[in-house]
């Protein structure tokens, strides 16, 4: 039940050397996410779109202008803006449930509390059974689906996601699209988080997105803001899906012509 | 025929195990003839006492052992690389302050790097001079043999660690105190048991080397005092009970590193 605000936000990059010009990657990027919304950042690689999510969560800061969060700037990173990484960046010394456990011992939950939030955000994702498992014995999607479960048990205000599906496989990337979509379409929409992905898939921010950030390539500056209207789940045969698709397609091309 | 083609289906049996484990013997088995051969027929009996044939070693190592003195020597030269053992375990938390904080790793560096490069063995005169000859300057010199191994393993564990890690540890609310203890040490394990058992190696090798020059028991000791009274037979049991002793501490640390960390590639399976 918060919003986020990026207002005017640029990222400068000093050069590697004295003589090195100064790298810009950001060039002041504005755009605000409602409460419950799920908001795609969609660029091409190297556009600066997860240098923005980093800023987001706190790990960077921003050289211009600022983020805020309900109207608050951020600080340090914290649990209230809990990330997804593309690598998963698991635990490898914790189960399935002690990686999940992790955040709600940092936030000192009591312990009869933490194991009814793990045993729900385990049935959220689809891993009742595999409670005990080290993340070396999943698949691909099985441990990003750990990671999801561990980012949302701590009851972030923002869940942030960093090409969460990139780094896997064809069929399971679907699969978790798919999954995602069930969830964000299953869940009632006051108790949904909102949530920010970033992404090079117009495919996947079509399926899921309320909003669709289109950023250029570098420097990163915002090339359209896209409201989704969209029912869900969504049907990809739909001729709205396949218009709103081909619309995005075209800013984004129109993108790669610029530069070429 | 038949026979074969069933088995290769089913799991092998002990006796099929057993019968591959013997197949691989075989050329030892070849060269242990060939010794005794060499030793009892070609050579004779005053150049015999350099090579004693394996069945005279044998009865050496029965006598050794039925005596108590192999089990005693193997037990003061245990006991020595223990005891530098848990001195040598000050590298850990070294090495995880130098891994972690810049600052430490600026002002430490260059010393280690000075002392480093020193061998263990160039130790032994001064450490004779320091702590004269028995337990306390074995253990100095193995101390050496061990500390350095552990140290840089652990210094490369630490700045090793993936930063999504500490990013996501982070992101889930952990203070720098728990960072440090809960992610950062626990992800450098795996690298901190294989600096254990490179320490413990080079520890026992520098153990004989001590003992060989400063000690009055151990199996350096024992291989270096049967020399001065020609035991050659002695000399090669002392020999091989070193080998097979820095064999099983090898063996025990990578057991123990599975069973504490099951979910290590690095420890293997």
């Amino acid at each position: 039940m918060s919003n986020l605000t990026v207002k005017n936000v640029s990222k400068i990059y000093p050069g590697h050397s004295a003589n090195d010009e100064p790298v810009l990657a950001l060039d002041r990027v504005s755009f605000h996410v409602e409460d419950h919304e799920f908001c795609s950042v969609l660029g091409h690689s190297g556009c600066g779109k997860t240098t923005l999510l980093m800023m987001m969560a706190g790990f960077e800061d921003a050289s211009e202008g600022q983020i805020m969060v309900d109207g608050k700037p951020i600080g340090k990173p914290t649990w209230q803006r809990s990330i997804v990484f593309q690598d998963y960046a698991l635990f490898p010394w914790m189960t399935v449930q002690e990686n999940i456990s992790f955040g709600l011992e940092m936030k000192k939950i009591p312990l009869a509390d933490r194991k009814e939030v793990i045993q729900k955000n385990i049935q959220l994702v689809g891993l009742s059974g595999f409670e005990n498992r080290y993340p070396h014995q999943l698949s691909g999607g099985m441990k990003q689906r750990v990671s999801i479960a561990r980012a949302l048990a701590v009851d972030p205000k923002v869940l942030l996601m960093d090409e969460p599906f990139a780094a896997l496989d064809a069929q399971n990337r679907a699969l978790m699209q798919e999954e995602m979509g069930r969830i964000l379409a299953s869940s009632d929409i006051t108790q949904r988080k909102t949530m920010i992905m970033v992404t090079h898939s117009i495919d996947e921010a079509v399926i899921l997105s309320d909003r669709i950030v289109v950023l250029t390539r570098r420097p990163g500056r915002v090339k359209a803001n896209v409201i989704v209207n969209l029912p869900r789940p969504r049907v990809e045969e739909s001729p709205e899906f396949i218009a709103l698709k081909r619309q995005i397609r075209d800013l984004i091309h129109d993108e790669f012509e610029i530069e070429a | 025929m038949i026979k074969g083609a069933t088995s290769s289906k089913r799991p092998p049996g002990l006796l099929a195990i057993l019968g591959s484990k013997i197949k691989n013997l075989t050329l030892i088995a070849v060269l242990l003839c060939l010794w005794q051969y060499v030793s009892v027929a070609v050579l004779d009996s005053t150049s015999r006492v350099l090579l004693p044939p394996p069945t005279a070693i044998f009865s050496a190592a029965w006598e050794l052992l039925s005596s108590g003195e192999l089990l005693r020597h193997t037990r003061d030269s245990l006991k020595r690389e223990v005891v530098a053992f848990l001195w040598a375990t000050i590298s850990i938390p070294i090495g995880i302050a130098m891994g972690w904080w810049r600052t430490v790793d600026q002002q430490l560096d260059p010393l280690m790097e000075m002392l480093r490069p020193i061998p263990p063995l160039a130790w032994i005169p001064l450490s004779i001079l320091w702590f004269g000859i028995g337990d306390a300057q074995n253990q100095f010199i193995i101390f050496l043999g061990i500390f350095f191994p552990i140290l840089l393993n652990t210094i490369n564990g630490v700045k090793g660690i993936e930063l999504n890690l500490i990013r996501a540890a982070r992101c889930l609310g952990a203070s720098e105190g728990n960072i440090l203890w809960r992610i950062v040490v626990k992800a450098a394990m795996p690298q901190i048991v294989t600096g254990i058992r490179v320490g413990l190696g080079v520890g026992w090798m520098a153990l004989v080397a001590a003992e060989l020059v400063g000690a009055n028991s151990g199996l350096g000791f024992l291989i270096n005092d049967a020399r001065t009274v020609l035991r050659t037979d002695y000399i090669i049991v002392g020999m091989a009970t070193i080998g097979m002793v820095g064999l099983l501490i090898d063996q025990a640390i990578r057991e123990l590193g599975r069973r504490l960390l099951p979910w290590s590639r690095v420890m293997g399976r």
